[in-house]
């Protein structure tokens, strides 16, 4: 029974969360700009719009890659609500990422192609960084298995501040936000349209997007681990995590990908191995 | 029930292209003022979209010429149903001052149906928007027609 709850949760309260809480990002987003902002509840009333419209899709291949992503996404938020392995959700994750961009890649659109590379480059910087997250996590709580980390005594965060660091490096890459905005533009007058999301339309749209807030209701999932032992601290630590994230969106320009390799790379595996010799002499 | 899920997040999320159809920029800067924080459309749900294939409405400025209407053509065929079209500006309803010019081929329903025509010359933001919501009507009834 327990974990009949928990699958429902993982299946269907998490993308409605998600959605509430890209609808509570473009209001904060729209305060922080000093304009009103749409409801709370507009990122579900486009999702349900776009279900409405015209299936209009290119190929065969582009509608497959857009359902393998949104269950690939699906499985893996699910798999991180009933508690499993990490290294398993971060797999089954990886394969809706990639399905993402082969869909992207299934038209011959300028914008969609470069796009689409823009967003197999972002994957590659975050995906080393994420599995080094993990390892601190492993090292700190003794498996990677989810049950086992809940149950540890002390948070986290106290042992693994700089993994924390590079994950909400991961996050800000994952969520497509400023500095690292490149592969699709929140905003779609820039230089590249949509990016990997131009060539997706209608229904089709509406699935990636239902696919997105499963992946960050993961990610940020995997940031509350970071503080287990105590309710209110988690939430504390989720909202600052995400206030943040607001506010590095508002405040930077978009940079290249050559930076951001650069950049994240640089210092994400900088700091998580500093972490990991930490944990490890400690 | 999912159905009038669906339609009523129709009238509460229309993403709009703009398109500038020959316009002497003056409706042009009058429909980005719509974005502003003065006026902020996006109280409404819209977004601003460059994407024909994601947009339900399409904003037309200016007047159409023998060299952009397959522009504008090509535009309004990529939009998936339902759908609508607003013309803005004298210059998108009839031609406005340049309707004698030789190039010209007149307002947007020469080439593609039109469902609200906003006039002015520059068009006010205010009337933009009531063109907006104006149009979502429009096309909830041809849904509603349809079926
Ligand atoms: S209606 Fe007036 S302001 Fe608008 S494009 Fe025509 S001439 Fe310019």
């Amino acid at each position: 029974m327990k974990y009949v709850i928990l699958a429902f949760i993982g299946l269907v309260v998490a993308p409605l969360a998600g959605g509430l809480l890209a609808g509570i990002d473009r209001r904060i987003t729209a305060r922080l700009q000093s304009r009103q902002g749409p409801p709370i509840r507009q990122a579900l009333y486009d999702v349900l719009k776009l279900f409405g419209k015209e299936g209009l899709a290119l190929n065969k291949w582009q509608i497959i890659c857009a359902w393998v992503y949104l269950i690939a996404a699906a499985l893996a938020c699910t798999l991180f609500f009933l508690q499993s392995d990490l290294l398993l959700i971060f797999f089954v994750q990886a394969v809706g990422a990639v399905f993402l961009v082969m869909g992207a890649m299934a038209g011959r659109s300028p914008y969609s192609q470069v796009g689409a590379q823009r967003e197999l480059i972002q994957v590659l910087t975050y995906e080393p960084l994420l599995v080094l997250v993990f390892v601190c996590m492993y090292l700190a709580a003794g498996s990677f298995n989810i049950s086992d980390i809940l149950a540890v005594e002390s948070p986290l965060l106290a042992q693994l501040p700089l993994a924390y660091i590079v994950l909400t490096y991961i996050l800000t890459i994952k969520l497509r936000k400023s500095p690292f905005d490149f592969s699709t533009s929140h905003h779609g007058h820039q230089e590249l349209v949509k990016g990997v999301l131009t060539e997706y339309s209608g229904p089709y749209l509406a699935l990636t997007e239902v696919a997105h807030w499963y992946e960050t209701v993961l990610l940020l999932g995997v940031c509350a681990l970071f503080w287990t032992t105590n309710w209110l601290w988690m939430a504390v630590l989720l909202m600052a995590t995400y206030f943040l994230e607001l506010v590095i969106d508002n405040t930077m320009a978009r940079m290249t990908w050559r930076w951001m390799l650069k950049y994240v790379w640089g210092i994400g595996l900088a700091m998580s191995v500093v972490n990991l010799i930490w944990l490890y002499a400690g | 029930m999912f159905k009038s899920l669906i339609k009523n997040s129709r009238a509460k999320s229309p993403w709009i292209m703009h398109f500038d159809c020959g316009s002497c920029n003056g409706c042009d800067i009058e429909v980005l003022a719509c974005l502003t924080p003065l006026y902020d459309v996006e109280r409404f749900g819209v977004v601003n979209v460059g994407n024909p294939k994601h947009a339900d409405v399409l904003l037309v400025t200016g007047t159409v010429n023998h060299r952009n209407k397959k522009v504008l053509k090509n535009l309004y065929d990529q939009m998936p149903e339902p759908k609508a079209v607003i013309a803005i500006g004298a210059c998108g309803a009839t031609g406005g001052v340049f309707r004698d010019a030789y190039n010209v081929v007149g307002g947007v329903d020469k080439v593609i149906p039109v469902d609200v025509y906003v006039p002015g010359c520059p068009a006010k933001p205010e009337a933009i928007i009531d063109g907006v919501v104006e149009g979502l009507k429009k096309f909830q009834q041809k849904v509603e027609q349809a079926g």
